[in-house]
């Protein structure tokens, strides 16, 4: 026997990315400069809602250093951009209400793309902008959703009466109304998720170049799924062969599911760039981020849950509004409904639950997927109203949680919300964690004497599971659930010659450092050292087809496809290793980098023997190809459902309204973790991104449809200076559904997050009669809650 | 982000900006730190056509603290605090900096930037009007001294001519019974006060307050001094209670704007809230 190699899996190893990036040698898309590259800028929309009466882009035309000006009807060669989630089924469809490249005839959104210029520079194309007059005939503006449905609301779309994409419903509605006709207690209150801008450090854009002679494009995007981009630019699009373009994502920083879609300067920049024969790069700037590029959650919700004076819930409903904007992107008509109606009830056993979801329209930016994609959103709602029911029958809020958790013994268990079974979970111990390591009982002593001092704490629990590796095609294949397709990922593991082991991928990092989990979690499989196995992805040339990166479904998708793959290449690697050492193939035995015959394991041969012999393929047993290479697409059985509690402690000046995030307790159980170090940083990272939701960020728009939060001097995201010190912590709870047992981990933090802060804040208002307040809590509105409630003096 | 063109020149001297100053006029735009006009460039909120950098100006770098205190107007705020001397003189210039941005903001941005510039948020405006500075402009006719109190005209606007440019601020330091401090409410997006509150007090023996100045940001359209609050407390005790009633001493009249980070009414309340921190930690600090 050998021994053993370090275990990788598992090691809090460093990012291998890292060097490179925090050393500036990263390549981002805006590092690309091409021979002959021109450079757009857009020009766009300075009204919520107009006619465009006319355009005339002559000044700017002839204004020096510009290359070409183009209005959307010089594009109407090309389809609208597709939506590629028709949910509802089906009631959405694929191109209708879906952006263009540019705007035609109407501007819906105060960011609406006019005009393209083109020109030799930035800058240049930036000033031009100024040149192009544009006559609009302004029309009424809607922006919040609930005014959106309203009789004689402005219209966005002739074919979209009182601006509803669609209406959607699940789960039990006759049983739910029963329960709740039936029930001791009820409550209700309306939930509002705000709407949030998702900020990726590096804002979007793209670069296309186009070889007349070939007829081929490339294009260089700030994508998380540059494969699927393909398929919808050509197939959709363009209406050209996929093979006519190849899709790169060069470093990409961030994307929080902004990033996920299809967005219309792929369009334009590529049809520019065939038009005037010259490469087009497009980077947004920030405030175009802000205005243009998608959005996330903007729920407004009747919420209602009912159960036993004894704290037992019998019933929950849910009556959504979910603001999608101006028009359809990608993905969006599944994000209020599948990501969120069908996990609503959360870690809880409720016999009776019912949601109605409708999707509108409103004269603001596109909504679409960011960090957790519905999943924080049912999230917030359920662990609110836990705290509400707990409230008003006055037990703890613990209690009533562990009252009503599904329990070990229920999985796989079906919440009747139409989603496939939970996987696995156990959802005590990590509640039991987190208050111990909070010190709950104690706390609440604490608060007591505190409160007698003047002094007003709160504290707050959140306990979550969330849906991760979405992309079961028994699930999310189904007509207007899912994509119309099982987003199944792909791996290839090639074992070249000299032993150096190469992964391709079709799932890619946008700051998620798969580049590090898939080599530790190959190096362990396979028995090589870690620094020989390469990882290699974002390229449509060269890559095997796969859906991309979001929904943290890379490791629990992306990772068993690569493990299939090692499976297969071991499997392959006895039978040659048995060919070599003229043994029988059933007895060898594959183990740390080696084949050797059982009994007998000084006969073996190493992988790299192994390789070599395959690449040289002199001698191969009968019908064996040569080389070790092995391709999976993989398509779960299930989705991963990771949960765990947070609990955060807050003290409220009272005076004032400002909240102080004294303490955050995580508990997380993403299964077994490949990585921990990773696990830990996009834990922080996704806690941080719920905290802003609950204390800083909000997306303000005035009712003309002016984005009022348009820069970062308004727009609050969080700096490391503004949260507090995380204490982590976790449970292992393997999933069933894939080989290493791994569930994900990548927006379990956002989701998890948000209403820990809020049910705290709350919880610390509670002598003042305070039972809801919205997000986020700004002093402002945390003294408005003090100053309105009827046990202030 | 793309500002559009302008030209740049440097100056080495504080002649040689006015003479810049002279020869382009209202074309012409100061570069200090930069911190607030080169964003308004980006955002095109700002278009000037020429841009006057005046931090070659060695000579406006500079922090003395004799019987007075006098500070060139290019000094940053990472040397305000870093100064020993500055400290024990006027503790309450690096007890408010602190308060200012971040590491990088504090690097380039200036003292003279920030009063010239006049943003209604910034802080070192309302320290100043509490502390009762005086500032010394230079134009093409020599110097003169303008009082902080006339300093701030209105948003944006100081009695700064457009062919003058500030450059020395000179306080008092800090006497036996004198206690000064500023407190804010962050925005928290911009880091600027939602309310900054400045007090400089002066106690008699026997406690109760010989004079006071206060003033406020953020709140308004300007740095405003609170006479109304400095009458009340002057003659009265330096006790929480009379504190308490001489902050709620602060006009109704008050000009106080609204926006999407605190409403005119929270930002009155806070006023009063701020004002009377900021006197009994300026009392702690005399005491």
């Amino acid at each position: 026997m050998s021994v053993a190699p370090t275990k990788m899996f598992g090691a809090a190893i460093k990012r291998r990315e890292d060097p490179q990036l925090i050393t500036g040698q990263g390549n981002y898309l805006d590092d690309i400069k091409l021979p002959g590259m021109v450079h757009a800028a857009v020009l766009r929309s300075p009204y919520g809602h107009a006619k465009i009466l006319k355009i005339d882009t002559s000044r700017a035309q002839a204004a020096p250093g510009v290359v070409a000006v183009f209005t959307g009807a010089d594009m109407m060669d090309i389809n609208p951009l597709p939506c590629a989630w028709t949910a509802a089924s089906g009631r959405v469809q694929n191109n209708i209400n879906t952006p263009r490249a540019l705007a035609v005839d109407v501007v819906r959104f105060v960011g609406d793309p006019v005009a393209l210029v083109l020109a030799e520079d930035r800058y240049t194309a930036r000033d031009a902008l100024e040149l192009i007059d544009v006559e609009y005939e302004p029309l009424d503006v809607v922006v919040d959703g609930r005014k959106a449905v309203e009789p004689g609301a402005p219209q966005l779309h002739e074919n979209a009466p009182n601006n509803i994409v669609f209406e959607w419903d699940c789960g039990d509605k006759a049983k739910t109304d029963a329960a709740f006709a039936a029930a001791e207690v009820a409550v209700k209150e309306e939930i509002i998720n705000q709407r949030l801008l998702p900020t990726p450090m590096e804002t979007r854009g793209s670069i296309a170049r186009y070889e007349p002679s070939t007829q081929e494009f490339t294009v260089w995007m700030t994508s998380q799924a540059p494969h699927v981009m393909r398929l919808l630019l050509t197939a959709f699009v363009f209406g050209i062969p996929e093979s006519k373009l190849r899709c790169i994502s060069p470093h990409v920083g961030g994307g929080f599911g902004q990033k996920i879609f299809c967005y219309n300067d792929m369009a334009f920049t590529m049809w520019a760039a065939r038009k005037i024969g010259r490469p087009v790069k497009f980077v947004e700037d920030r405030s175009e981020n802000f205005k243009y590029s998608t959005h996330g959650r903007d729920h407004i919700t009747v919420a209602e849950i009912c159960g036993t004076r004894d704290g037992k819930i019998t019933g929950l409903r849910a009556d959504t509004i979910a603001n999608l904007g101006a028009y359809i992107s990608t993905i969006a008509p599944g994000i209020p409904t599948t990501l969120y109606g069908r996990i609503l009830s959360g870690v809880y056993k409720i016999p009776a639950a019912y949601c109605r979801v409708r999707g509108v329209y409103t004269n603001t930016a596109m909504v679409d997927a960011y960090r957790g994609a519905g999943r924080p959103e049912a999230s917030y709602l359920i662990e609110r109203m836990i705290d509400r029911f707990a409230a008003e029958i006055g037990m703890d809020p613990a209690e009533v949680r562990r009252k009503n958790f599904i329990q070990p013994e229920d999985f796989p268990y079906d919440n009747g919300l139409g989603l496939l079974p939970y996987d696995s979970g156990n959802y005590e111990p990590a509640l039991d964690k987190a208050l111990a390591t909070i010190g709950y009982k104690d706390f609440r002593k604490e608060q007591e004497e505190a409160r007698k001092q003047g002094r007003y704490l709160g504290v707050g629990i959140s306990s979550y599971v969330e849906i991760c590796g979405v992309a079961p095609s028994a699930w999310i294949g189904l007509p207007g659930e899912g994509w119309g397709a099982g987003l199944w990922e792909s791996a290839n593991v090639r074992v070249h010659l000299t032993g150096q082991v190469v992964v391709t991928t079709g799932s890619l990092p946008h700051g998620q450092g798969l580049e590090t989990t898939f080599a530790q979690l190959v190096a362990d499989e396979l028995g090589v050292p870690y620094e020989n196995v390469l990882v290699e992805h974002s390229d449509t040339a060269g890559t095997p087809f796969g859906y991309g990166t979001y929904g943290s479904r890379s490791a629990a998708v992306g990772g068993t496809a690569i493990h299939k793959s090692v499976t297969k290449i071991k499997e392959k690697a006895k039978k040659l290793a048995a060919h070599m050492l003229e043994a029988n193939p059933d007895d060898m035995v594959y183990e740390d980098g080696k084949v050797y015959v059982k009994g007998s394991p000084d006969r073996s041969k190493t992988l790299a023997e192994i390789a070599l012999q395959a690449s040289v393929a002199y001698s191969l047993p009968e019908g064996m190809e040569p080389f070790l290479d092995e391709t999976t697409y993989y398509d779960p059985p299930n989705c991963t459902f990771p949960f765990g509690t947070h609990i955060a402690i807050v003290e409220v000046d009272i005076e004032t309204g400002r909240v102080d995030l004294l303490r955050y307790v995580a508990v997380d159980d993403c299964g077994p973790q490949i990585n921990p170090l990773i696990v830990q940083g996009q834990i922080h990272g996704g806690i941080t991104q719920g905290v802003a939701q609950a204390l800083y960020e909000q997306a303000v728009y005035d009712e003309n449809g002016q984005l009022l939060s348009g820069t970062l001097m308004d727009y609050a995201v969080p700096t490391a200076a503004q949260v507090p010190h995380y204490e982590l912590d976790h449970t292992v709870t393997p999933s069933p559904v894939n080989p290493m047992g791994v569930k994900g981990a990548g927006e379990a933090g956002t989701i998890g997050s948000a209403q820990a802060v809020m049910n705290a804040i709350i919880d610390a208002l509670s002598p003042f009669g305070v039972k809801h307040m919205q997000m986020p809590a700004t002093p402002e509105r945390v003294w408005r809650a003090i100053h309105s409630s009827n046990n202030h003096n | 982000m793309i500002p559009s063109a302008f030209e740049y020149y440097a100056a080495n001297s504080v002649d040689e900006a006015l003479k810049l100053l002279a020869e382009h006029g209202d074309e012409a735009k100061i570069l200090a730190g930069g911190h607030s006009l080169l964003p308004a460039m980006k955002l095109r909120l700002a278009a000037p056509t020429v841009l006057i950098d005046i931090n070659p100006i060695a000579e406006l770098r500079s922090i003395n603290v004799g019987d007075k205190v006098t500070i060139g107007a290019m000094t940053t705020y990472a040397s305000l605090l870093n100064s020993a001397e500055l400290k024990a003189a006027l503790p309450v210039i690096a007890e408010a900096v602190d308060q200012i941005g971040d590491p990088q903001v504090r690097n380039r941005g200036t003292i003279g930037g920030a009063l010239a510039h006049a943003d209604p948020a910034a802080d070192l405006p309302a320290v100043i009007l509490a502390l009762g500075g005086t500032l010394t402009a230079q134009g093409p006719e020599g110097t003169r001294e303008i009082s902080i109190d006339d300093f701030f005209v209105d948003m944006l606007t100081t009695s700064l001519e457009p062919n003058e440019l500030l450059t020395t601020i000179t306080l008092p330091k800090m006497g036996a019974g004198e206690g000064a401090s500023y407190v804010k409410m962050v925005q928290p997006a911009s880091g600027y006060a939602i309310v900054g509150a400045a007090a400089w007090v002066k106690l008699n023996a026997d406690g109760t307050v010989a004079a006071a100045r206060v003033a406020i940001t953020g709140a308004g359209p300007k740095p405003t001094r609170l006479e109304e609050v400095e009458n009340a407390l002057v003659g009265g005790a330096s006790s929480e209670e009379a504190v308490t009633a001489a902050s709620e001493a602060v006009s109704d009249e008050l000009e106080l704007l609204g926006d999407i980070h605190a409403s005119e009414d929270y930002r009155r309340a806070m006023v009063k809230v701020y004002t009377r921190r900021a006197i009994l930690k300026a009392i702690k600090a005399a005491s």
